[in-house]
């Protein structure tokens, strides 16, 4: 298999230099290759989201280095690091977090809103990301009228709109039943068949023995305890 | 082009989520402006009003004054004075004021000969014979009357005196003539009680537009008891005495203005824990920094034009139409008690363009500058929900 990500000795420590100083990774280091689902686990507090914000580009670390498709994106700007969010990384989160009083359409195609794309475009794309996570009857919809399992497909499609090669997803299923947590494994298990690399970080067991995951790699203190 | 028009149409969705929020800051903001455009609007109408009243004006006036009270100029006065080089014609004057304490209105009456007197009258004619008259539009609304019927006024001799309205006058500024009572000369001196050689004052004409003030020396230094007045010294006490009334009252809005300045920085500034995730989730799926701004920028930009165009409109419609109902007392003093008259509308583009500067600009950059301080911050806390 290819590396698609390498992490070298990877640190951050929050609120450096004041009483309140953390640090929430210690030295990680760490490969995801193409195409792989990697499941991160470990306790609250574990560094998993530390490691997925600094993987996704949306923190910076304190030291070490990532190397994505071998070119090292730790120290570069912030706008390059957007651009690296926008083409390469889909994200689904924890809280969903997606936009409340805006429309399952609108919701979708947010990611698309500072490109060059044409509306017509942005929209038809939306549509058909909604349609291949059965969700496209709810488009007009309001996503806070829509159920816990909805507003994770609304989350999904978000993520999938920009097509990006990467999916990291942080707890996915923590605000779902087990039924709806098989249905979005499952979505995740046929992005994994279509070629995408999955990155998630879960305590939840069920996420372990799916066949979606080929590794499992737990965290423990800031540090990688087992590297799976 | 596509990407500013699709981040200007999320920002106007956006504001369209927290309609209430934003309506409500609209109609604060529009209600300030409105205030500060009448005040604008209302001091520079008059400036006009009295500007185009002074065109008509003669270059230069002569008075004169007893023990420093105005009081009448014998004629004579003007023999001597068209002797002096560059005068060309010395006319004069019979007028005086009138106070009408049934309408509270205070009118001018004036004397004139017929074919010798610029008025344009919008129809009749001008007073040929004792007992006729020709009115302003304001007079003749205040006193409900039109051409063939009778204006009864006090005289010297506080006698009632009926006179029949023969003609109504038009003019450019209605403050022109929109008070005026027009007598003939002979008549003026009957219901005054002015006697043969002796006037209110003289016109003066001088061929040399730029001798005016070397004339006006030349007339004190030859009658002392005389007070010449140029037409640019009366001017200068208009622009004067309406800047000062609109001072007074920018200064007493001052505090209201300081009001909503803080409303408004508490507004921008105060980026709500909502608006914080918003922009959050906003940098975590691929906007950058600079959408961010445009997007606040472009929020910023629609309330604060909104309300200045609102506020630009009300002003319009509170000056131009409704006659400036809220400000008229303290602008325009002593004058409230001419009949009302209707101010020509006059917008100066460049006072529209400080307002604007003053207003629109601040309350942008209040909303972009917060939000930059929370679009540079990495958006790894929304990872942490």
């Amino acid at each position: 298999m290819n590396p698609l990500i390498q992490v070298a000795n990877l640190s951050k420590t929050f609120n450096r230099h004041r009483p309140d100083e953390m640090r929430a990774l210690a030295g990680v280091s760490l490969q995801i290759n193409q195409g792989e689902g990697l499941v991160l686990k470990g306790t609250s507090g574990s560094g998993k989201t530390t490691l997925l914000s600094l993987l996704g580009c949306m923190a910076r670390p304190t030291s070490g280095s990532i190397h994505l498709e071998g070119r090292n994106i730790a120290k570069l700007p912030e706008r390059f690091l957007t651009t690296i969010r926008r083409r390469t990384f889909g994200f689904i989160f924890q809280q969903f977090n997606l936009i409340r009083h805006l429309s399952v359409l609108d919701n979708v195609s947010l990611p698309l809103y500072p490109t060059s794309m044409r509306e017509s475009e942005m929209r038809a794309r939306a549509r058909q990301t909604l349609e291949r996570l059965n969700i496209g009857s709810k488009e007009r919809t309001m996503v806070n009228k829509l159920s816990g399992g909805e507003q994770q497909r609304v989350a999904i499609a978000r993520a999938l709109i920009n097509q990006p090669e990467i999916i990291i997803a942080d707890e996915p299923t923590a605000h779902l039943d087990s039924h709806l947590s098989g249905e979005l494994l499952d979505i995740l298990a046929g992005l994994k068949e279509q070629g995408k690399t999955l990155v998630i970080a879960t305590h939840d067991p069920e996420v372990y023995g799916h066949g979606l995951v080929d590794r499992i790699v737990a965290m423990r203190d800031g540090r990688i305890a087992e590297a799976g | 082009m596509i990407r500013h028009l699709k981040i200007l149409e999320y920002a106007l969705s956006s504001l369209c989520r927290r309609k209430f929020k934003n309506l409500a800051i609209i109609a604060v903001y529009a209600f300030t402006i409105s205030t500060l455009a009448s005040i604008l609007f209302l001091t520079q109408a008059l400036k006009i009003e009295a500007a185009k009243v002074l065109i008509e004006a003669p270059a230069l006036v002569v008075q004169r004054l007893a023990g420093g009270r105005h009081d009448l100029v014998p004629t004579t006065y003007g023999d001597a004075i068209r002797a002096l080089p560059g005068v060309g014609s010395v006319k004069p004057r019979v007028w005086g004021y009138y106070y009408d304490s049934i309408n509270k209105s205070n009118y001018t009456l004036l004397g004139v000969e017929a074919g010798q007197t610029e008025l344009e009258l919008l129809e009749g004619r001008l007073p040929q014979r004792p007992g006729e008259c020709a009115v302003g539009a304001g007079v003749a609304e205040a006193q409900v009357a039109g051409i063939g019927d009778d204006l009864l006024l006090i005289d010297a001799d506080n006698m009632g005196r009926a006179y029949e309205i023969t003609g109504l006058f038009r003019a450019d500024s209605r403050l022109w003539s929109n008070d005026l009572i027009v007598f003939s000369t002979e008549e003026i001196r009957r219901f005054f009680a002015i006697p043969a050689g002796l006037a209110t004052d003289l016109i003066v004409e001088i061929y040399n537009e730029r001798e005016v003030v070397t004339v006006a020396k030349k007339i004190k230094r030859l009658f002392p008891d005389s007070r010449p007045i140029t037409r640019n010294e009366i001017l200068h006490t208009y622009e004067t005495v309406f800047n000062w009334r609109s001072g007074m009252i920018l200064t007493v809005f001052a505090a209201a203005l300081a009001a909503f300045c803080i409303l408004a920085w508490d507004k921008a500034t105060g980026i709500s824990g909502e608006e914080k995730q918003e922009i959050g989730i906003l940098k975590a799926i691929g906007w950058d920094t600079a959408d961010v701004l445009e997007l606040k920028f472009w929020e910023g930009m629609a309330i604060s034009l909104t309300s200045f165009v609102v506020g630009l409109l009300v002003a319009y419609i509170h000056v131009f139409m409704l006659g400036a109902l809220a400000l008229v007392p303290v602008l325009k003093g002593w004058s409230v008690l001419f009949p009302p008259f209707a101010l020509t509308p006059y917008v100066d583009l460049y006072q529209i363009v400080v307002l604007a500067f003053l207003t629109v600009f601040p309350y942008v950059v209040c909303t972009v500058i917060p939000s930059w301080k929370t679009a540079i911050t990495d958006p790894e806390s929304v990872m942490r929900g």
